[in-house]
């Protein structure tokens, strides 16, 4: 099936697109049946356990991250994952660069 | 689809909902540098890879004799982690060199960190989009010169003159090959971008020293 089949041609993500390091937290309630989800919803659901990011879901799914990024859209309109963005205050956490710096030092 | 349990998981970063803080740092750089070889060099995991598609009509500038109507491209694009702590990820993002891909830059450099710009010096006109890229988004970088072997090593001096450069941009060489000279590189660019944090703001006329 082409990729963009799977989201009935959709070329975006209800809401704001998702950043490719966005983690992305299933949270582990009941699905919903119905035609709402396919294979492919339902696999990001399992891989996203453990908070994992949007990027490496695509890889994951073997999906592009375009597709991905709708995909999980809809999960999150379901209620069904929590997203969470990168923070713009992360890039003037000076601590926190340190920590990278040291982090990074220690490879 | 792959539901195997083979998965390495991004360090939970504890109660129900939390997650760890991922930041991104960007490999740009001119086609065939040597992003990829610097992502491979530097990952936990082997380099992942995920795809984008490119829908523009592709024949005219793709130069692809023989395949009339081209109307979708792939793209691939290679990225890598770095567990820093259970609460800090570090991303890597090859940027895609080739022009017709630099649509996508916005799309993986927006948050960055900061960015790694690989120079060949026998390509050296190859690295400036990038440089132009993030000089007008105000987004710390360095420019690392892929030291192939044969290649003579310029001065640093000398590639920073003809690259036209603010003198306060780290220029290294590095080895893309090498895990510890990529390292170093990356270490240098974080503590670049806490200099620029540190750094009193500039004056308003804007004149560079």
């Amino acid at each position: 099936m082409r990729p963009y089949a799977l989201v009935r041609g959709r070329t975006r993500p209800s809401g704001e697109a998702l950043d490719v390091i966005a983690m992305v937290h299933t949270l582990g309630l009941p699905t919903p049946a119905g035609p709402d989800l396919g294979p492919e919803h339902l696999a990001l659901l399992e891989h996203a356990h453990t908070p994992m990011s949007v990027a490496d879901l695509a890889s994951r799914i073997d999906l592009p991250l375009g597709v991905v990024r709708i995909l999980l859209g809809d999960l999150r309109d379901l209620g069904l994952v929590r997203i969470h963005r990168p923070r713009p205050a992360h890039l003037t956490d000076v601590r926190l660069l340190r920590e990278v710096a040291d982090g990074l030092r220690r490879l | 689809m792959d539901f195997d349990g083979s998965d390495q998981p991004v360090p939970d970063g504890g109660e129900l909902g939390s997650a760890p803080v991922a930041v991104k740092i960007s490999i740009a750089g001119g086609f065939g540098v040597g992003k990829t070889t610097m992502v491979g060099a530097l990952t936990e995991i082997q380099p992942l890879r995920t795809e984008e598609c490119m829908t523009e009509p592709g024949a005219a500038i793709d130069h692809n004799d023989g395949v009339e109507n081209k109307r979708t491209t792939t793209v691939a694009m290679d990225f890598g982690r770095i567990t820093i702590s259970s609460d800090v990820v570090v991303y890597l993002f090859g940027m895609p060199g080739q022009s017709r891909f630099w649509f996508m830059w916005d799309d993986l450099s927006r948050g960055a960190l900061g960015a790694v710009v690989l120079a060949d010096t026998r390509r050296l006109a190859d690295c400036f989009p990038a440089i132009d890229y993030f000089e007008h988004r105000d987004t710390p970088f360095v420019v690392a010169l892929n030291c192939f072997e044969g290649v003579r090593q310029h001065e640093l001096d000398e590639v920073r003159l003809a690259l036209d450069i603010d003198r306060h941009v780290p220029v290294v060489r590095c080895d893309a090959r090498e895990r510890e000279s990529c390292r170093d590189t990356l270490v240098t660019l974080v503590n670049h971008s806490i200099d620029m944090l540190e750094a009193p703001a500039p004056a308003p006329s804007g004149t560079a020293v």
